[in-house]
């Protein structure tokens, strides 16, 4: 039995028919093709599967498809924020890659609520994201250096 | 190179980290194949039992299900998993065939339309068992009236060795002191976010077994072959897939040989994605469990003269590659001192639990934390400082090289200014008074030092060691390079990578030798049928051995451009000399690599006579430096080529009452000789570090008596985050390795050796003044706040 679901992802509308118990992870990886969200436990506590729901950090494997209908969803390949992306390669906040798009997720959400965040905020924001690879000093550095930079845009720009 | 090195130990930007920021890596579950197949397994509810009959009408009748495999008939099919040891009568498949061994080991595998769809019909597979006795503690398998694992073996010892280097008991009753004690390092393991996954396509037109796989392992594709009864060239491993961590864990075999024999079968991809309990029960991915028991023996100023090390490990239920775990921590038994004299009995056992396989620092980092913690003890035992105690003992600067009891000879190094420059950024004076306050307020203080050797570049002979059948003696890399007609460089390497940054580490070699910007080099991972022979990235060896292979091929390519650009700029070969990418004449004239790669290409007429193979291209296969030999009969052999040492200096606070660990303040001064590009060692280094703080505070694969399974899943199996990991300060210094392309030497595992013996010195510090010990890994907050509440001694 498929049920109808609609939903808009990075910013386009998205129709399609899936089983019920399809979460949201799997219907962005299998039914769109957008493999940027990874999946590292399907138990809700690796992080790797992070995307935003209306501007909020959610993560993919702990909801279904249809319970993201109506609403819009944000993956790493419609995360379109260079700054941020650019500060994660600066700093290499990341080794293998697997994490690193729960991580950006993660803090996307920081940021948009926070743009002056304490070495502790940065801390706490992705302490439900695990990076196996690098110990997370320089995640942490990426975020604080991104958070510096947007600001100083907000200023200029 | 006259040159001075411009792209080398400068900050670049890593290549690879694009594609990840962007969503666009290519991990194994990215990899989709019209028509695949998608597999779930049925496991091992009992850690000992007979299967007495696989039901498994009602799952293939289920929806969507194309074909069930169980044991029952596999061994007709392919062959075992190879031992590494020479243990006969350890047979081991794929699944189970007529008995389990551990729970979580597979019994049948379903492949079905979806994974969805495979799962549902697992469900259906039907197993009857009959339980058997079972064994799931080491020293009760070592009892010969244990239960054997596998009967057909005759008992439950796997390999039993007493090694000795030097004139041990007579350097025990000479010394003044001795101390002994027992220590555990529990089964823990690296557990990569990301699982392991293959995909596999038999191609029946081309009579071809293509296989994408987040794998990091030597002679993979021999033994996917092997196993599955083909020739070596019918299987094809593809090294450009994205492997998502693993820190020596990701082998799969077992996987691969399933979902190729069922690709073949059916006709179609099939697709074997583990599930994260799939991963932890039965992945086959467990590191060292070791008990050791431990006696030094020294003189009233602390220096130690000898070591005795019993080791003993519990390798579950396979045998596979794990033992030879015992084997590398031979080549640096002693660590950075001057120990004249070692013991040391190897022992492995078999007991019902999953299997282990090859973890970060190949068993190094347990034995690395006994070693450690006796340099502690023999401190304590005679009120010494534990600094002074490392002073002491430690190799000095000027007898390198030098060769320690088990043969193995260090290359370089200077311990002294390590361990100085650990203590200056951590402003040692201010962190004990920090813990003098701490204790003066009534809190639970500590700090933790610890020292390690990180024996890197391995050329394999652990395996000699251990296994006399086995002859290898070189272990090398490869690098192939060609230059285009357009005079752009493209490189191809011969593995796949999991967060090491080999594309930037080979386009930065290949730039700094030919002086062209490494931005521009493009570099491929080739697969394992068109690529020139290579290890894979195990034993902190990759800037070293690619290191040298991308060297290597990149100077033959120089040489070879030069000596055309010499002789189309009308000079006699060697007047004309190589500088920022182009042939230069003593006037200043110059002829670009492209200019160069033109002729080498299209115009054969005006090359150089005597250069007679159009078109510009190299290939190097670089042999592991100091390679080439067999262990002698004491087992005495140089196994790695190089040394790097770090020291680690941790501040700790234990909660009183929950036993919870903070650590603060940590620092880290290592010497990997030659840094070849900054921020990847930096992550390297502080992400071993954490992975050790894990093994040291948290991480455990629990079993119950009934030898249950506990640790399936991430909240069962606690790994840190960026709550625990403190912010890890790192201070470097360079004694470049003399038998290296630019004196680089490896830094994969350092951060892990080094941070579990750290971490337990910090926290044994703070329970010191109360009388109380902790010797047994993971140190957990229950563990320490019952030894907290129990202590009879009161500061
Ligand atoms: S995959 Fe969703 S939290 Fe791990
Ligand atoms: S970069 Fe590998 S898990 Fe974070």
């Amino acid at each position: 039995m498929s049920v109808p679901v609609t939903m808009t992802v990075n910013g386009r509308a998205v129709s399609d028919t899936v089983e019920p118990r399809v979460t949201l992870v799997d219907f962005l990886r299998d039914h769109l093709g957008l493999t940027g969200t990874h999946v590292g436990c399907e138990q809700g506590v690796c992080g790797a599967c992070s995307v935003l729901l209306d501007g909020v950090p959610v993560r993919s494997c702990l909801l279904f498809a249809v319970q993201a209908g109506n609403r819009s969803v944000t993956t790493v390949e419609g995360l379109d924020d260079a700054i941020l992306q650019d500060a994660f390669e600066e700093t290499h906040a990341m080794q293998c890659g697997y994490c690193t798009p729960g991580m950006l997720i993660a803090a996307r959400g920081l940021l948009s609520d926070t743009p002056d965040p304490s070495e502790d905020d940065i801390r706490e924001a992705i302490s439900g994201t695990l990076c196996r690879c690098t110990g997370y000093v320089q995640i942490v550095e990426a975020i604080a250096l991104a958070a510096s930079r947007l600001r100083q845009d907000e200023r200029h720009g | 190179m006259a040159d001075p090195a411009r792209f080398i130990s400068t900050r670049r930007r890593v290549r690879e980290d694009r594609r990840f920021v962007t969503g666009t890596g290519r991990f194994v579950a990215d990899i989709r194949l019209p028509g695949a197949l998608h597999a779930a397994v049925v496991t091992s509810p009992h850690p000992a039992a007979r299967i007495v009959s696989i039901d498994t009408r009602a799952a293939l009748a289920s929806e969507g299900v194309v074909e069930v495999l169980s044991g029952a008939g596999l061994p007709d099919l392919v062959d075992p998993i190879p031992n590494a040891l020479d243990t006969p009568g350890i047979c081991c498949y794929p699944l189970a065939v007529d008995a389990v061994r551990y729970v979580g080991e597979w019994v049948a595998v379903v492949v079905a339309r979806t994974r969805a769809l495979a799962e549902d019909a697992a469900e259906l597979v039907e197993v009857r068992y009959r339980e058997l006795p079972f064994v799931v503690d080491a020293e009760t398998a070592l009892d010969p009236s244990s239960p054997p694992v596998h009967p057909a073996h005759g008992s439950n010892l796997l390999y039993r060795r007493l090694f000795s280097w030097g004139p041990v008991e007579s350097d025990f009753s000479a010394a003044p002191h001795r101390l002994g004690f027992d220590l555990a390092w529990g089964r823990s393991s690296t557990v990569p976010v990301e699982t392991f996954g293959v995909v596999a396509s038999w191609d029946a037109g081309r009579d071809l077994l293509d296989i994408w796989a987040s794998i990091q392992m030597p002679s993979f594709a021999e033994q996917v072959a092997s196993c599955l009864r083909l020739d070596l060239n019918q299987v094809r491993v593809h090294y450009d897939v994205d492997v998502g961590g693993s820190y020596g864990v990701k082998r799969g075999l077992k996987h691969t040989v399933v979902a190729g024999l069922l690709a073949r079968r059916t006709g179609r991809p099939v697709r074997l994605v583990e599930d994260r309990l799939e991963n932890m029960a039965g992945g086959d991915m467990h590191g060292p469990e070791r008990k050791f028991r431990v006696a030094v023996a020294f003189d009233d100023d602390g220096m130690i003269r000898s070591l005795k090390l019993r080791a003993l490990e519990d390798v579950g239920a396979q045998s596979g590659r794990a033992p030879l775990q015992l084997g590398k921590p031979v080549s640096a038994i002693v660590g950075a001192y001057r120990i004249g004299s070692v013991a040391y009995e190897a022992i492995c056992v078999s007991t019902n639990k999953t299997g282990q396989t090859a973890v970060r620092g190949f068993g190094m980092a347990p034995t690395n934390l006994a070693l450690e913690t006796a340099v502690d003890r023999v401190a304590r035992h005679l009120g010494m400082s534990r600094f002074a105690v490392r002073r002491t003992n430690m190799i000095r600067a000027h007898q390198f090289p030098y060769r320690i009891p088990s043969g193995s000879t260090y290359d370089s190094g200077d311990y002294h200014a390590v361990l100085a420059k650990a203590c200056g950024l951590a402003r040692l004076d201010r962190l004990l008074a920090r813990r003098a306050a701490a204790r003066a307020g009534g809190r639970v203080a500590g700090v933790g030092i610890a020292t390690c050797l990180e024996p890197s570049g391995g050329n394999s002979s652990f395996e000699a060691l251990l296994n006399p059948k086995n002859t290898t003696t070189t272990w090398p890399e490869s690098c192939v390079i060609k230059v285009d007609r357009t005079g752009l460089v493209t490189a191809s390497i011969a593995t796949s990578t999991s967060g090491q940054g080999h594309e930037t580490l080979t386009a930065t070699l290949i730039g700094e030798e030919l002086g062209i910007d490494p931005d521009r080099i493009r570099v491929l991972h080739a697969d394992t049928l068109s690529a020139m022979p290579g290890n894979t990235p195990v034993a902190s060896r990759m800037a070293i051995m690619l290191g040298g292979a991308a060297t290597g091929a990149a100077g033959r390519i120089r040489d070879r451009a030069l000596a055309i650009g010499a002789h189309l700029l009308g000079l006699a070969p060697g007047e004309a000399e190589w500088s920022d990418g182009a042939a230069v004449a003593p006037d200043g004239r110059r002829l670009s690599l492209g200019e160069i790669a033109q002729v080498a290409h299209r115009e054969y007429h005006r090359l150089p006579p005597g250069i007679t193979e159009p078109g510009l291209q190299a290939t190097h296969v670089y042999q592991v430096p100091t390679g080439g030999t067999l262990p002698d009969a004491d087992g005495r052999g140089q196994m790695y080529p190089c040394y790097s040492f770090a020291a680690h200096l941790v501040y700790a606070e234990i909660d009183r009452l929950t036993g919870t660990v903070s650590l603060a303040d940590y620092v880290i001064a290592h010497d990997c000789g030659t840094v070849i590009n900054p921020d990847i060692v930096r992550g390297m280094v502080i992400g071993g570090a954490a992975h050790g703080i894990g093994a040291a505070l948290y991480e455990e694969f629990a079993y119950d008596g009934q030898g249950q399974f506990l640790s399936g899943t991430l909240a069962d199996y606690v790994m840190p985050t960026a709550h625990e990991v403190p912010d890890i300060r790192l201070v470097e210094h360079c004694t470049p390795s003399p038998l290296t392309s630019h004196g680089q030497k490896g830094v994969g595992e350092g951060g892990y050796l080094g941070a579990p013996a750290a971490v337990a010195s910090a926290v044994n510090d703070a329970l010191a003044p109360f009388g109380v010990a902790c010797l047994d890994l993971p140190m957990r907050a229950g563990t320490l706040s019952d030894l907290l509440a129990t202590a009879t001694e009161q500061p």
